[in-house]
């Protein structure tokens, strides 16, 4: 399929997969096997600018949007999703500062990130808080010319490896969801420490920690926004990134598609090559049709971010809880396809379908997404029966 | 300071054939890629560049000679950070052997004005390994060849190690100096975006016969007095030995065996 991309998103694409080909397959078994961070590909990344992609000129970034975003997360997504998942993560943690940053903020905090430099890291997320995020417990307290920061982040990606942490935290806890507050809190700031490195099913090069605030002053300058708009930030932040969730659910679907392919023209059962047995082809068939379908969801919605469209939240979650369905099937599929070999860690798609997991998991489960879309058919009928 | 940066095109050995008949490499159909051993080259150039940092106002230039197609080998190495480009090209160069490659080169390296030049070791269709040496000789600077490392460099003098059959020698020379690498001195980078969005863009410079102030004699075909015979790979070298004992007895063993060979 042709998505007619420009000159320049071709070559995005294209170094993305040269990355992903020359530094992250030859290395993808052995991060897995030792839950190693990926340093010297982040470096890679970094030294090839994809770090700016999304980040503005004048902030030493490439300006490109959403779509190019997604472009580079699908491939190296279809190499392995747990350096994906470490690189889109960045972009997760940055949102905050790049939608409601002061332009101070921006000037201080994004040639870093651009420049891959500095990681970032966005902690939302805790024990008592996930698809309920309004019950986060952390605070944050005003005190003179500081916020005093006290509570725990669960679970966050890049979490010990960032230089930069984007926490949403409350503020007033009697104003319910207009209590909490989005604050950028660097590592090494006194009182900000990390727990114990997660051991997971999947992604398991990327690094998932505790963020352990305790009496952790931060200056006043470092609230994003204002005090009151911390879940707005965290679901500005969310329509943005889900659509690159959903690359990575394209990428990895192909990813397993294109191995799965390889094994069945190869393998002979009954004296045929098993892809001549038409239950092979058919999953196949399928495999390939949604996996098309994911990806020109993901593009269309990426593309409506970058078009500056005000609401894109069912947008973007339509395209992550397709394309995170759609990768877990397929990856599911292809490992049936590839039988006892599949299952065996010499073939790829036994790690991909365990990180495949995670898709429909983080970023909001993708029940949450389907309330979500839900939500908005329900909004938007609603107003469109008023207005007869 | 100013690196240039010798690169040649050639075709890609993994995909090249050889016709059984003239031994001559067949080069139809066949990709073109940077000398393999260009890119340690290239890297070493963007690594001291970026050693140095931006108060030493370094910059890089990447020059190959070659027909008017070598541009794209000049635009791939501005890919990974090259700051400028330089083609000199024209018929008059066409079938040129070592010599007059070298002559070429080191005349448009004079015009470019160099601190540093890196080469390649050698070239994977050629194999001479000559270019870099002879360009060095024309120039009349120091040359280090086999660098696997580069120790640093600190005023006007490069510290290297030279690698050598059994273990390295460390070298020391003065700028302006020539120096060829091999593989183990770095791993070369992949592009960047700015540097492939610089790629499209830039304007690559173009030197001719009479930008260089050769005469045709001297270049290309009419300028080269080598003539290549036959093309074949040499068998391995046995028979080494060491000469033992003391300097004096070594120096000793080695004339008597020159002399028995009729070599003195
Ligand atoms: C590897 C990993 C990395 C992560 N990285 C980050 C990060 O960087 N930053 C961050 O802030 N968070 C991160 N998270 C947290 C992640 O976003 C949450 O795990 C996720 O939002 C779900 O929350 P939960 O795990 O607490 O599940 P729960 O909310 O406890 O949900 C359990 C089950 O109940 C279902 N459920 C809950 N509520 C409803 C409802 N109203 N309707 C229907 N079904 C419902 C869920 O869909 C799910 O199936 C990460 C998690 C993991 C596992």
């Amino acid at each position: 399929m042709d998505y007619f991309l420009s000159e320049e998103q071709l070559m995005i694409k294209d170094l993305a997969r040269q990355i992903a080909v020359e530094k992250v397959v030859p290395v993808r078994e052995e991060l897995d096997e030792k839950e190693e961070f990926p340093w010297e590909i982040m470096k890679a990344l970094a030294q090839s600018d994809l770090f700016g992609l999304f980040i503005p000129e004048q902030y030493g970034g490439l300006g490109k949007g959403a779509f190019e975003l997604a472009l580079a997360v699908e491939e190296l997504s279809k190499a392995c999703v747990g350096v994906a998942t470490t690189y889109a993560a960045n972009a997760l943690g940055t949102y905050p500062l790049l939608l409601f940053g002061t332009d101070e903020q921006k000037k201080k905090y994004l040639p870093d990130i651009a420049a891959g430099k500095k990681l970032v890291a966005f902690g939302l997320t805790e024990a008592n808080a996930g698809s309920d995020a309004g019950g986060i417990q952390t605070t944050a307290r005003a005190d003179g010319d500081h916020y005093v920061l006290n509570g725990t982040k669960q679970w966050i990606t890049n979490g010990g490896e960032a230089e930069i942490y984007t926490v949403i935290a409350i503020t007033d806890k009697t104003r319910g969801a207009r209590g909490a507050s989005a604050f950028v809190v660097e590592k090494g700031t006194p009182g900000f420490s990390f727990g114990k490195k997660e051991r997971k099913m999947g992604i398991r090069a990327s690094a998932t920690r505790e963020l352990v605030f305790e009496d952790c002053k931060i200056p006043k300058a470092n609230i994003i926004a204002r005090e009151g708009m911390g879940f707005i930030v965290a679901m500005k932040t969310l329509d943005n990134s889900r659509a690159g969730v959903g690359a990575q659910g394209v990428g990895v679907a192909q990813g397993a598609i294109d191995e799965a392919l390889k094994f069945a023209r190869q393998r002979v059962q009954f004296g045929h090559p098993i892809i001549s047995f038409q239950a092979i082809q058919h999953m196949l068939a399928d495999m390939a049709t949604e996996t098309e379908a994911a990806r020109a969801l993901v593009y269309a919605a990426a593309r409506y971010i970058d078009s500056g469209a005000k609401d894109v939240t069912r947008a973007s979650a339509m395209a992550k809880l397709f394309a995170t369905d759609v990768a877990m099937r397929v990856t599911t599929n292809a490992v049936q396809v590839m039988g006892g070999s599949g299952y065996m860690k010499e073939y790829p798609v036994e790690k991909m379908m365990r990180d495949a997991k995670i898709l429909q998991i983080y970023e909001g489960t993708n029940q949450i997404q389907r309330n979500v879309i839900a939500q908005a058919l329900i909004k938007e009928s609603a107003a469109a029966s008023k207005g007869k | 300071m100013r690196i240039v940066v010798c690169i040649k095109q050639v075709p890609d050995t993994s995909e090249v054939k050889i016709n059984p008949e003239t031994g001559a490499l067949v080069r139809e159909g066949v990709p073109s890629i940077i000398n393999p051993f260009d890119m340690h080259a290239i890297e070493a150039a963007l690594s001291i560049k970026e050693q140095l940092g931006s108060s030493a106002a370094c910059s890089v230039c990447v020059l190959t000679m070659g027909p008017p197609q070598a541009e794209s080998a000049l635009r791939e190495a501005v890919s990974f950070g090259v700051d400028e480009a330089v083609l000199v090209s024209g018929r008059e160069f066409a079938g040129g052997d070592t010599l007059a490659t070298s002559r070429a080169l080191s005349a448009a390296i004079s015009k470019i004005g160099a601190d540093i030049i890196i080469c390649g070791k050698q070239a994977i269709d050629g194999d001479t390994a000559q270019v870099g040496p002879e360009v060095a000789e024309f120039l009349d600077i120091p040359h280090i060849s086999y660098v696997k490392k580069i120790s640093g460099i600190s005023g006007a003098v490069i510290r290297a190690e030279r690698m050598m059959d059994d273990g390295h020698d460390v070298v020391e020379a003065e700028l302006p100096c020539l120096i060829t690498v091999v593989r183990e001195l770095n791993t070369p980078r992949l592009p960047s975006l700015k540097g492939k969005m610089a790629a499209k863009k830039i304007e690559i410079k173009k030197l001719g016969l009479a930008d260089l102030g050769i005469s045709e004699e001297e270049a290309g075909f009419k300028g080269s007095p080598t003539q290549v015979k036959k093309i074949f790979t040499p068998s391995a070298r046995t028979g080494r030995r060491m000469a033992e004992g003391s300097i004096e007895e070594q120096v000793d063993a080695i004339i008597k065996e020159l002399m028995e060979r009729k070599c003195l």
